[in-house]
């Protein structure tokens, strides 16, 4: 695994690297270098298996983190690949071609987080959400409370009660107050 | 009877689609050769919510395309605004038939990101409920196989037997189908008294439904004839289409989380998990018969190894008021239908900056079964779902 990390820092500027377990390191790579890191990995170093590819909203830094975890079966270890994307301008290079799978995670990515992978297949094509137009809802700047409260309350025909007054109301309809005096009230 | 007069792909090519040169299918649907039906949302495979878009061409299916999305309820999303303790709620819902990989990868993501070691009984425990969480799945997955061909009285048996199994867990956490047992630094329990021995008595029961099961599945014509040769993946298949635990294993190819990256006690069990080369839905249900098996055992060894009393949770800060380290970390499991893992981020404070839950289905029913379906029946669809052991919320989370 030393080897592979050397390589990636010597080939494709890979910094930042922390081993948060034995076999388990994450590392960050430039943009523009990483599908071609990806592919390296895949390819040479025998990082065949896509185990996920998934993105974190650092909306404070204005940038998406893009993970790829990448699983090398032989070894039994994981690299999981950082890349720093602008929040503004969210679009990254597609990786549809080196596994099948990475169509499914780019359009879950559209959907949910706007992030563009131009020619990835069915890219466009709604994934969970059906008719959405509102901002991508995993967006750190999408707040679901507001969008529940605005969408789907107050509901008509449902009301509140205190419970107290509920029951003093079905118990003497005609006068409340009797709660109070007869002896039914316990701190009489 | 001979097997190949049951079900026989028509010979006449002319009949399909030609494919454009990028693989996909040509498909006309004026020129009335094909047809779109879709299977689901509701439909014969046991595993929830799903829809499959088949293009068909007499009962042969053409093209697949998976749609997802009945089951979204942001999981992951809410889990940003809760603070740790709070997202266990959350998190266990997102596999209902199995919830319990859920509850250890979300408590050891957190250990591992604050340094908590757990303590030795702890870990029994906790092996000892997630071995427990694959024989309830098993017991009506295995037989759940032979439902999807209508053979439905191995499912009703099963179904008993995982009740009682469900029984044990609601005497040990309180709780049948969601426990929240494991907690971030251990367990919530001990044992109760004479619980292994009423384990045990339970475990003989499902010995001898091992014996029932084998003749009524294995043994069975209409089984075998209708899943040998079904569904098949090729091994160089499982790399690149992402196929984990029992599916790689009956492909040939060992993936199991438990041998692999041994963690709480699984180094110092005895077992060999069961490989075969068939990768057809039949070798499938046949590893996973043989699962079944090795859990049973599993159970049997951790009962008679674990000690009796024992530290159970780590000492941990006040739950409401828990602020993570900054990091991220990637942690697993192997779930009965194969690795199961969480990747979760912190930025220090009390609430996960972000938790990505990645179970096997996200790959299985997506890339994976829309290759397998093309020249499949209609009628074949449930089994080779139900094979992949599919299970739909762990997708859309």
């Amino acid at each position: 695994m030393q080897d592979t990390i050397k390589n990636l820092t010597e080939r494709f500027g890979a910094s930042n690297m922390i081993e948060k377990k034995p076999g388990l390191i994450f590392i960050t790579i430039e943009q523009s270098k990483a599908i071609s890191a990806v592919t390296y990995l895949r390819d040479i170093e025998g990082y065949t298996v896509l185990t996920l590819l998934t993105a974190v909203d650092w909306i404070e830094d204005n940038v998406f983190q893009l993970t790829y975890l990448l699983n090398n079966p032989e070894q039994i270890t994981e690299i999981g690949l950082r890349v720093m994307i602008d929040r503004e301008k969210a679009e990254m290079e597609s990786a549809h071609h080196l596994w099948p799978n990475v169509e499914v995670y780019q359009r879950e990515l559209k959907e949910m987080y706007g992030i563009n992978f131009p020619g990835s297949p069915r890219i466009d094509e709604n994934f969970i959400l059906e008719g959405w137009n509102d901002k991508p809802p995993y967006r750190r700047d999408f707040d679901t409370k507001e969008y529940a409260e605005n969408n789907f309350f107050p509901r008509p025909g449902r009301k509140t009660n205190d419970p107290a007054e509920y029951m003093k109301q079905k118990m003497y309809p005609n006068n409340p107050s009797d709660y109070t005096n007869k002896k039914y009230n316990p701190n009489r | 009877m001979e097997k190949s007069k049951l079900f026989t792909l028509n010979e006449d090519r002319s009949l399909y689609p030609e494919h454009d040169e990028n693989g996909k299918p040509i498909v006309d649907l004026s020129s009335h050769k094909f047809l779109k039906i879709w299977q689901g949302p509701q439909h014969p495979g046991v595993t929830g919510n799903m829809s499959l878009e088949l293009t068909v061409s007499g009962d042969e299916i053409v093209e697949s395309k998976t749609h997802v999305g009945y089951l979204h309820r942001g999981f992951e999303k809410l889990m940003e605004r809760r603070k740790y303790i709070q997202c266990f709620p959350t998190c266990i819902r997102m596999c209902v038939a199995e919830p319990d990989p859920n509850e250890y990868v979300l408590s050891n993501a957190i250990e591992e990101l604050s340094g908590i070691e757990v303590p030795e009984m702890a870990k029994w425990l906790r092996t000892l409920v997630l071995e427990m969480a694959r024989l309830q799945v098993l017991l009506r997955g295995v037989p759940g196989q032979a439902g999807t061909f209508a053979l439905g009285l191995g499912y009703q048996w099963g179904n008993y037997l995982r009740d009682l199994i469900l029984d044990s867990f609601e005497e040990l956490t309180g709780g049948r189908v969601y426990h929240m047992y494991i907690l971030p630094g251990g367990v919530r329990g001990l044992l109760p008294d004479g619980f292994k021995k009423r384990m045990e008595d339970k475990l003989k029961l499902i010995d001898e439904f091992m014996i029932k099961i084998d003749k009524l599945i294995f043994q069975n014509v209409v089984f075998e004839s209708r899943a040998r040769g079904l569904g098949y993946i090729p091994k160089e298949w499982v790399d690149v289409y992402g196929v984990y635990g029992p599916a790689a294993r009956a492909a040939g190819v060992m993936r199991d989380v438990r041998k692999t990256n041994p963690y709480l006690k699984y180094s110092e069990l005895d077992f060999e998990p069961y490989t075969t080369t068939d990768s057809d839905v039949f070798a499938r249900t046949e590893v996973r018969y043989n699962d079944l098996k090795m859990t049973v055992d599993l159970i049997r060894q951790i009962m008679a190894k674990m000690p009796e009393k024992g530290d159970i949770k780590a000492e941990t800060p006040n739950v409401m008021h828990w602020k993570i380290p900054k990091g991220e970390t990637y942690s697993k499991c192997e779930s009965s239908r194969g690795e199961y893992g969480m990747y979760m981020v912190s930025d220090g404070s009390d609430k996960p900056r972000r938790v990505n839950l990645k179970g096997p289905s996200y790959t299985h029913a997506n890339a994976l079964l829309d290759r397998l379906l093309i020249n499949a029946n209609i009628a074949d669809t449930a089994a080779i779902m139900v094979s992949l052991a599919t299970c739909p919320p762990e997708i859309e989370r």
